[in-house]
């Protein structure tokens, strides 16, 4: 067994450019649940269509990666205003059964071979990311103590953090004007929004809009990493990692989502390896082998986290006084 | 109760006591308002005209409809039929948050305290067209910082009136239930609306607390708002009424001046039940 390295994998991944993403994808979420309390169970719906909005404009159409990041963004817009149509005026539950469906939907449709052409079905798109990878300023990698990026991944976390810092700064922004306590409103009981004057329907949808727009730039991140999409990435268990960072971290606060991120990532890398050098080493019982491994980080990961929300259950940034109202 | 009658009450004397009755300067027209929830006729409302600046009580006993008739008319429930104008403009159908910025502002039987959000933020959320509201302008803080130190202000002045400004920092939730009910009509104040309607001001206040809230609906008047108000108390409404409304089984069944509604027959059969009523007549 070798700590450093386990803590050496698990920093990596902590910093690195899924959590960047998986950041990005919560902060759109904090938006969605945290200040509006919208139950959406399809953020990752966002995602693949961040991810395949740039890699089939630039590799289906021939476009550039501008237009392919303009081309998720809108199609973001598109999927929140398909959703938040007919959903929106009715109860919480109804959103959270499209949502879900939804994100399945696109999935499959993309996933389907009568689909191919355009997105590859299940072989997926790659070769999208070289106009990206021709931008990069880096000249060489960089080596703090045992934690090392090559040229490539530090292009990536650049920019990747660059817009979680972007993403932060907006909701620090938004969270504290008149146009987040009107979310709030809504959060807490949209029938006294409305009685007071406020546009709920509009509301809403300005937040299922900003949200699934962060969430796709989330998507966008992802891609760019993996330099590859394929359909089966973006199954409905990835939104609920996104609830987990979001609670993790505590709903709506500023930095919450970003250091959930940060500690689901650490946690996981972390159990990974440490599982992995102890079973390497001989520490672990004979039927112990790789499908049991993923199984067993999962269960260990899934107790941690369980006992954070025992003995912290408002998250890392929220406040427990606010936890301990009996709001209704 | 004054001694002195108000200048509304005085106005309305002379207005006969029968339902749907126009009135002098009537704020709130309806007309023909019927909404029914599977074979019940939960509101069936031929006419009624609320008279500007006055305190006008709806009574009734349960299930009468009152609660229904203020959906209706505030814009959360939609009905079968009807049409109302609110100071002579049309609002029928009109979607609930237009209703409150044309200046009719309602409080909930079950008070709607935003919990997780501070007394004061409960307050400046109602102030209305506020410029940081929207989006875009939400970002830039200079452009609505000025106006929400205004709102502040306000919020503060109404919170003192009230007697509450020693709990502005408070999350609402932690509110007791009547300084919840003053919180609801204070955050209703900052709408700035020319008529407040309360649904059950004073239930599940303690007697003490009914006595400044009642203090308060006849300040709104005094201010020269329109109050409609739906109360069980007879006693409350009796004493800072100038006008009641009477509905029975969705139907307005009787209106008038306070006086003229404690002894109307109708009234009395709607509360205690007709036979009970017919015995005592008997004997």
């Amino acid at each position: 067994m070798d700590p450093a390295a386990i803590i050496a994998n698990a920093l990596r991944a902590a910093l690195g450019p899924s959590a960047a993403a998986y950041a990005l994808l919560a902060i759109g979420l904090n938006f969605h649940f945290g200040y509006t309390g919208l139950l959406n169970f399809g953020q990752v719906g966002f995602m693949l269509l961040g991810a395949y909005g740039v890699a089939i404009t630039v590799t289906v159409f021939g476009g550039s990666l501008w237009l392919g990041f303009a081309v998720s963004l809108l199609l973001a817009v598109g999927l929140a205003l398909l959703l938040g149509a007919p959903t929106l005026r009715l109860r919480a539950d109804y959103l959270a059964i499209t949502t879900i469906a939804a994100a399945e939907i696109l999935r499959f449709s993309f996933r389907a071979s009568p689909s191919r052409d355009l997105t590859g079905g299940v072989f997926g798109l790659s070769g999208f990311a070289e106009e990206f990878n021709a931008l990069n300023p880096f000249t060489s990698g960089i080596q703090f103590g045992f934690l090392a990026y090559n040229q490539r991944q530090l292009w990536v976390l650049t920019v990747g953090w660059s817009l979680v810092a972007l993403a932060v700064l907006l909701t620090y922004l938004l969270s504290r004007s008149p146009w987040g306590r009107a979310l709030k409103a809504i959060r807490e009981d949209e029938d006294a929004a409305r009685s007071l004057g406020k546009n709920v329907f509009g509301y809403k949808m300005q937040s299922l809009v900003l949200g699934g727009v962060i969430g796709a730039l989330g998507g966008v991140v992802f891609a760019l990493n993996l330099q590859s999409v394929h359909p089966d990435t973006f199954l409905p268990l990835l939104t609920f990692y996104f609830y987990t960072i979001l609670i993790l971290g505590g709903a709506a606060t500023v930095l919450g989502p970003v250091v959930g991120s940060v500690l689901f990532w650490f946690l996981m890398a972390g159990m990974d390896a440490t599982l992995r050098q102890a079973g390497a080493a001989g520490y672990m019982p004979d039927w112990f082998g790789a499908d049991a491994l993923g199984a067993v980080r999962f269960l260990v990961v899934g107790i941690g986290l369980m006992l954070l929300m025992i003995y912290r259950p408002q998250g890392i940034f929220g406040d427990r006084r606010e936890l301990a109202l009996n709001v209704r | 109760m004054s001694a002195e009658p108000s200048a509304v009450a005085r106005s309305l004397a002379d207005v006969a006591a029968e339902p749907g009755v126009s009135k002098p300067d009537p704020i709130l027209v309806a007309a023909d308002v019927r909404k029914t929830f599977g074979g019940l006729r939960a509101v069936d409302v031929e006419a009624l005209e609320v008279q500007r600046g006055a305190i006008t009580g709806l009574i009734g006993p349960n299930g009468a409809g009152k609660t229904t008739f203020f959906n209706v008319l505030t814009g959360f429930d939609r009905p079968d039929s009807g049409r109302w104008t609110f100071d002579g403009k049309p609002m029928s159908g009109m979607a609930a948050h237009k209703v409150a910025r044309a200046g009719m502002v309602r409080t909930f039987q079950l008070t709607k305290a935003l919990g997780r959000m501070s007394v004061l933020d409960n307050m400046k959320l109602a102030a209305v067209d506020q410029r940081g509201e929207r989006f875009l302008a939400s970002l830039v803080p200079p452009l609505w910082r000025p106006q929400e130190q205004e709102i502040e202000a306000r919020a503060e002045g109404l919170l003192e009136y009230f007697n509450m400004i020693h709990m502005r920092d408070e999350f609402a939730a932690t509110l007791s239930g009547g300084q919840r009910k003053l919180l609801e009509m204070a955050r209703a104040l900052m709408v700035e609306p020319t008529m407040v309607m309360l649904d059950e001001p004073m239930a599940g206040v303690n007697p003490a607390l009914t006595q400044s809230l009642l203090g308060h609906v006849t300040g709104l008047r005094d201010e020269g708002m329109t109050v409609l108000f739906v109360e069980h108390d007879m006693d409350v409404v009796m004493g800072i009424s100038d006008w009641v409304v009477c509905m029975a089984q969705g139907q307005i069944i009787a209106e008038g001046t306070p006086d003229a509604i404690a002894q109307n027959p109708e009234v009395i059969d709607a509360y205690l039940g007709r036979r009970r009523h017919h015995e005592e007549e008997r004997s």
